[in-house]
């Protein structure tokens, strides 16, 4: 499975992480849910140290399309917001 | 839906903004070749920017020192010239501008980290550039038109996920750096006028000490010329 975290590249995960990250995932929408930006941040941080630490940077010659896309580790809670309405990050 | 999936769905819904001209598939290959160049140059860019605003904070910052050794020396001089509120009023502001000193370090280090980031983006779509390029070639000369088109999405997909990524990164930091140069400015303005006046000029501690200098430099001439005289 590809993962890529979002200004960090893509990283090559084995699929057993799935449930762990889904797991952390529902979390941090928990954690967006209440407005509740340390919580967030934290459980950013531990996804995508989770996929760093058991996962293997992918060859940067390799062009393929990653399977889970993850957020930037300094994504704001506003930002969250933003990609949970459906407006986005990126300007047209 | 989970964060990870709005953020899949985000990066695709660019992606598709981007795949949207394939008609031609060499044509395709090579406008896409032509934007990936273009990103690098603005990744480039980025990272010089970055730079750019790193050493300026660092410059206000070696500012704000200097300022803070002046008003210690004239809290100094203050004490030896028992003057202890003259001593307070200097280090009170001295300690303003430490908390200023202090988030200016945050500020740098944070652009330290926000260049090593795209520095590192920079080196990874640079191979991945130069490893389209290639592959672009390969299908060109390989394939025919009808088989092209399956190999040409498949790259394009890769590679405009890249893209996207890429281009989000330099988005941000922009944004970043903006926000910084509206703080730095605003610091300056602080240093300038108001709360964080010109302590090198003629504020108000500095006059008591000159005053207080003088005084002490007539005292001495009066006694030297009483001395001379005899008196």
């Amino acid at each position: 499975m590809i993962i890529r975290i979002m200004g960090e590249g893509q990283f090559k995960v084995s699929s057993a992480l799935l449930d762990e990250l889904n797991y952390i995932d529902n979390r941090i929408v928990d954690r967006v849910a209440k407005d509740d930006e340390a919580g967030f941040k934290g459980e950013l941080e531990s996804l995508i140290s989770a996929i760093k630490e058991k996962g293997e940077p992918l060859d940067p010659t390799e062009i393929v399309e990653s399977d889970i896309i993850v957020p930037p580790g300094d994504l704001t809670l506003d930002e969250a917001k933003r990609v949970f309405s459906g407006c986005g990050l990126i300007e047209d | 839906m989970g964060l990870f999936n709005r953020m899949s769905t985000v990066v695709r819904a660019k992606m598709n903004t981007m795949m949207d001209r394939v008609e031609d598939p060499n044509e395709t290959l090579d406008y896409s070749y032509q934007k990936q160049i273009e990103l690098l140059q603005n990744v480039k860019r980025g990272v010089a920017e970055v730079a750019t605003s790193k050493k300026r904070l660092e410059l206000q910052k070696a500012k704000l020192s200097q300022k803070m050794d002046q008003l210690d020396g004239q809290a100094r001089e203050a004490i030896k010239s028992d003057r202890e509120d003259l001593a307070r009023q200097a280090l009170e502001r001295k300690s303003a501008l430490t908390l200023q000193a202090q988030s200016l370090d945050q500020q740098i280090a944070d652009l330290e980290q926000e260049q090593a980031k795209l520095e590192a983006t920079e080196r990874r779509l640079s191979t991945k550039v130069e490893s389209f390029r290639v592959k672009k070639e390969t299908i060109k000369a390989q394939y025919s038109a009808a088989e092209a088109q399956v190999k040409v999405t498949e790259s394009l997909t890769g590679i405009s996920e890249e893209m996207a990524d890429v281009g989000l990164a330099v988005q941000r930091s922009e944004d970043k750096i903006e926000t910084m140069k509206a703080r730095s400015a605003a610091l300056d303005e602080l240093v300038a006028n108001g709360t964080l006046e010109d302590f090198t000029g003629n504020d108000d501690v500095e006059k008591e000490l000159a005053k207080i200098r003088a005084k002490s430099d007539v005292d001495a001439d009066l006694a030297r010329l009483k001395a001379e005289e005899g008196k």
